[in-house]
């Protein structure tokens, strides 16, 4: 149990695994369809289990931060809005950018919006099976389509954010056109699941 | 150039646009009340209200912001306020004083956004605003007091 | 309100409304009046603590620092009480600079700490309340022409049967030129007004709304910023600096080698901080810390394996090895930096051959010789203005007088007249040394067949904080208390003695930090205590009170109060855990009983008692505001606090997210007793702090079996 450690900045631990993220092409020799699809998302489940993705993907109250995953600190609880708590919600530190901190190491991060994913998309501690469900699921995923779903992975200012986290953290794997291309051919595949 | 408001007059600052507000509010226009603690928006001893909500003043860069309206504790009027600070002085809240400043500007947007807190409203917005001195029974006493007078 | 302005230098005094200044020092016999000309233009000297000016207000000079821990008010509290002045007619003002009139009655020196402000100006500030009431009502005499007897004073009225009555500031002029008294009697404790009871603080409106002028507060005409760049480990020195990118940052005006490092001179903060991260640095790490924390807390359990000076030898030496059952335990203290939310910071003006400064002086003695040696001037042509300071905890009581020095060697390197502000960061608070001393415990009792303690050792080792600071006069021996104090006089009969302690050094700075050696003597004593009491099958109150010396009797007393308030013998609440501690520090007698939650397998305190006997109780207010924020700051620092050096010596915490400070959701809640008491007045600074840490731990072993014998918290989880 170490959630009552205080983070430390991502810079002095070890960064994230470092992953690289193959494209839709690294795939074409699985001749089943579904095999295919089912490994196109396995593929772009390292993104979506990326600490950059988990840590505003919680299945509890609220988000975590760093490459380890430590609780936020301040301590700081999702909110009606998923967006904090009133008198000090995620726009009382995060702006529309990621800043650097001034005579200190690392970055505090920021994108407009800045919030937390809704609660029926928390998917930390799930398997990808369960992700890849909960992910193509209408009634959890606030109502997108598989396009719209695809739009919101290649297009997404908040996704993106991912890959471009400020100093201090480590980005996602690939990018995400890459991301984007992904999603792509796991739909057009069938979007399989992991079982 | 960059212009803001702040506590309701236009202001023109000349300052490399990574400046942190806070250290524009303090060395350019000498608004001390808002203080420095920690830089990286861990303390928010430099709380100031940004177009109306609270914001960490050290981490907000102020090219970031130009045109928008900043209040700092020197420029904030309303019944929360007073409401607040009376509370703050009637149960002697402070007792070092370095914090508070931030820790008032906390209470009063709580206060502004919930008229009536809970306990668990008051952790929830306040567990931003560190206190070294560890006054936060008071705090907490001082929130509750105040939301009782402005409920009349 | 009081006057608390970042200006409330010498030339606001000088300034001041016309009225009198009663300048005092014991004995009395130096006491001098100085006036005012009835005109109000002249000038008074800053060397007074009663200054009563003509709209009524008085304004007591207090020479001790207020870094939240209350003196403004409690010793503007003994003046009014003498004076019979009305509260609301006082204010009170940083008292500069001054061995000759504001020395520390216990230090022989003008200083801050230990918890004396109020146990050594007690008779003093009452004596100057005193003379200065005898000078008023011989005032209003000479102008009635009625007896002085006959006159009274009651809340800021000085009045005579006749009719006739006046408030102070009329009457200051012609008070000036009244003789002072030798000794004017003062009070008998029954007749006190205001004394013991609740009266609001003389600073928290401003406090409250910003006002309050800090150090970092002060702007004058033409001052530059400076920052720091400091070793990256401890002992290393600078090899080489290469300052082209710094200079070409906008703003930056000069960079200049010091002894603590590099110094960047700027027109404001960020462009300090900016040039500072562009500073490229080498530094000699030959002479530099290289061990990490965790090997020096192995080296420091080997020192105290080893033994040490003798502190405490009593009884047969062989008495635990001839136990019915002997106990053992290591206790393991990091090193913790004290954090106060003002970072250290100070400002220098040097003009003609003269400095004068503003900052949170915490020893004004130390600090004034110290910047004149630096800038080749005599003490008396430094000025210190001492302002209020945003927390210290210890932090800015430096016997070294390493910040006077450094402010003063910017201003000297400088090359030219001017005025500096020297701002610390987080950063270089947290990382820049001056911690707590990283301390080990080695204990051992022996319980005899009928499960009493028969034999007690405890082999103390830490770094010396005296050691090589103009205090190393006050150790004797080779001892240096503040090392080991709480380890040693226990209260408790435990059988045979023997403590002693292993000095053992490093080139990482140490320093007092709130309750000094108490921090971890309290912890080790009172947990260990614990375990023994619950293996010898006693409750630990009743075992407590069975052990307890005969003369022990407000150790006693305040352990027998908290557990009356908390309920102990009752209270037993499903799901939650109960431990106590008792500690005597500074003279103050502090007991205390805690309830913790089991979350996630971390404590969450959820209440706390806390018994207290600090002498007269000047004003509960601020001893119930002390205790409470005492208790917090232990909290926060049991629970999450560890500086540590990684492997070859760095300093792993970088800012609050690192070194993580109690938070409001943490805050238990607190009741406070205050035990009624007739003797001198103790500190209450800081004897809040040591019962809480052992009242945890004995709370969570309560609750959950473990024992914690290396703090903090957190590790146990890690």
């Amino acid at each position: 149990m170490r959630i009552m450690l205080a983070a430390a900045l991502a810079a002095f631990v070890s960064p994230a695994a470092a992953q690289v993220l193959r494209g839709p092409g690294d795939f074409s020799g699985i001749a089943d369809q579904t095999e295919r699809s089912v490994a196109l998302f396995e593929e772009m489940g390292k993104v979506l289990t990326h600490p950059r993705c988990l840590n505003c993907h919680p299945v509890n109250g609220g988000p975590t931060q760093g490459d380890d995953m430590q609780p936020h600190e301040p301590p700081v609880v999702r909110g009606v809005a998923d967006f904090g708590a009133p008198g000090m919600n995620c726009a009382t530190c995060h702006s529309a950018e990621n800043v650097e901190f001034v005579g200190s190491p690392g970055s505090i991060p920021g994108h407009e919006p800045w919030a937390l994913a809704p609660l029926s998309m928390g998917w930390v501690g799930l398997s990808l099976g369960e992700i890849c469900a909960q992910i193509k699921d209408p009634e959890r995923n606030g109502g997108k389509d598989l396009e719209a779903l695809h739009e919101h992975n290649a297009e997404d200012g908040l996704v993106g954010w991912g890959w471009e986290p400020g100093e201090g953290r480590t980005p996602a794997p690939g990018s995400q056109e890459l991301f984007g291309e992904l999603t792509r051919a796991w739909i057009d595949t069938g979007s399989a699941c992991p079982s | 150039m960059i212009k803001l408001g702040v506590n309701g007059k236009e202001v023109t600052l000349d300052l490399d646009p990574e400046t942190p507000l806070l250290w524009a509010l303090r060395d350019e226009l000498r608004l001390t009340g808002t203080k420095f603690g920690c830089g990286v928006a861990q303390c928010g001893a430099c709380t100031v209200m940004l177009d109306g909500m609270p914001r960490r003043s050290c981490v907000t860069p102020i090219g970031s912001i130009d045109g928008s309206e900043v209040t700092t504790i020197e420029g904030m009027e309303g019944p929360e306020i007073e409401a607040v600070q009376a509370a703050w002085a009637a149960l002697d809240v402070p007792q070092c004083g370095w914090c508070q400043s931030g820790q008032v500007m906390s209470a009063t947007a709580l206060l502004q956004l919930v008229s009536n807190p809970t306990d668990e409203d008051i952790d929830n917005a306040m567990n931003g605003n560190v206190c070294r001195c560890a006054t936060y029974v008071r705090i907490r006493q001082a929130i509750h007091d105040a939301a009782k007078t402005l409920e009349g | 309100m009081t006057h608390v302005s970042p200006q409330l230098s010498r030339r606001g005094f000088l300034a001041g409304t016309a009225g009198f200044t009663l300048a005092l020092t014991l004995p009395l016999g130096g006491a001098r009046a100085q006036s005012a000309a009835a005109s109000g233009s002249a000038p008074f000297a800053p060397n007074a603590f009663v200054r009563i000016a003509s709209d009524d207000t008085v304004t007591v000079m207090i020479k001790h620092l207020e870094m939240g821990q209350g003196p403004y008010t409690g010793l503007a509290t003994l003046v009014a009480e003498e004076l019979d002045a009305d509260w609301s007619q006082m204010r009170a003002e940083g008292a500069p600079g001054n061995d000759a009139l504001y020395a520390n009655l216990l230090f022989g020196a003008q200083g801050t700490g230990g918890s004396t402000a109020m146990a050594n100006s007690y008779m003093q500030m009452r004596k100057a309340g005193a003379a200065a009431r005898a000078m008023l009502v011989e005032a209003a005499a000479a102008e009635w022409g009625v007896p002085a007897e006959e006159i009274t004073v009651s809340a800021g009225k000085v009045a005579h049967p006749s009719g006739k009555s006046s408030g102070f500031g009329a009457l200051a002029a012609t008070a000036a030129g009244m003789a002072v008294p030798e000794d004017p009697p003062v009070k008998d404790p029954k007749d006190f007004v205001l004394i013991g009871t609740d009266r609001p603080k003389l600073d928290s409106v401003a406090k409250a709304n910003g006002t309050a002028g800090f150090t970092m507060d002060v702007y004058r005409e033409g001052m530059l910023t400076v920052v720091v760049a400091r070793a990256p480990k401890f002992g290393a020195k600078l090899r080489s600096v290469d300052d082209a990118a710094a200079l070409q940052v906008k703003g930056v005006e000069m960079v200049r080698e010091i002894s603590s490092g590099v110094a960047v001179y700027a027109t404001g903060t960020f462009a300090a901080l900016k040039g500072r991260d562009a500073l490229v640095l080498e530094w000699d790490e030959s002479g530099a810390e290289t061990r990490s924390s965790a090997q020096m807390l192995q080296d420091l359990s080997d020192a105290a394996k080893a033994g040490g000076a003798m502190v405490e030898e009593a009884g047969d030496a062989g008495a635990i090895d001839g136990a019915a059952e002997v106990l053992e335990a290591e206790f393991r203290f990091p090193y913790l930096a004290h954090a106060p939310m003002e970072p250290l910071d100070a400002v220098i003006e040097t003009k003609e051959g003269k400095a004068e400064m503003w900052f949170g002086s915490q020893f004004p003695s130390f600090d004034k010789p110290t910047a004149a040696g630096v800038l080749g001037m005599k003490p008396e042509d430094v000025q210190i203005n001492v302002l209020l300071a945003g927390g210290s905890f210890g932090r800015r009581a430096q016997g070294s007088a390493h910040l006077a020095k450094e402010v003063a060697e910017v201003a000297k390197a400088a090359g030219r007249d001017g005025v500096f502000k020297l701002v610390w960061t987080r950063e270089d608070d947290l990382q820049g040394g001056y911690y707590r001393p990283a301390t080990v415990h080695r204990l051992r009792a022996g319980i005899d067949a009928e499960g009493r303690i028969v034999g007690w050792e405890n082999a103390v080792a830490n770094q010396s904080i005296m050691a090589g600071t103009p205090m190393e006069g006050m150790m004797q021996n080779g001892l240096d208390p503040t090392s080991y104090e709480g380890s040693n006089d226990l209260p408790y009969d435990v059988g045979a003695r023997r403590i002693t302690w292993a000095r053992v050094d490093s080139p990482v700075p140490v320093l007092w930090w709130r309750s000094v050696g108490h921090t971890h003597t309290a912890y080790a004593v009172e947990v260990f205590l614990d375990e023994v009491l619950e293996k010898a099958g006693k409750d630990p109150v009743q075992g407590r009170l069975d052990l307890m010396l005969p003369e022990a009797t407000r150790q006693r007393a305040v352990l027998e109060k908290v557990a009356e308030i908390a309920n102990w013998s009752g209270r037993r609440a499903e799901g939650k855990g109960y431990g106590v501690a008792l500690a005597k520090s500074f003279g103050t007698y502090v007991a205390q009983i805690l309830e913790v939650e089991d979350r996630n397998g971390f404590p969450h305190v959820t209440q706390v008692w806390c018994a207290v006997d600090c002498g007269v109780a000047v004003n509960p207010n601020v001893i119930r505001a002390q205790m409470e924020g005492g208790i917090g700051y232990a909290l926060g620092t049991a629970l999450f606090n560890e500086i540590t050096l990684g492997e070859g010596g760095g300093v792993e915490q970088h800012n609050f997210d690192g070194y993580r400070m109690l938070r409001i959701s943490e805050m238990p809640k607190v009741e406070v007793a205050i035990l009624q008491s007739g003797e001198d007045p103790t500190g209450v600074g800081e004897p809040g702090v040591p019962p809480l840490a052992p009242a945890l731990a004995n709370a969570w072993r309560a609750l959950t079996g473990q024992t914690v014998h290396q703090l903090p918290f957190s590790t146990l989880t890690a």
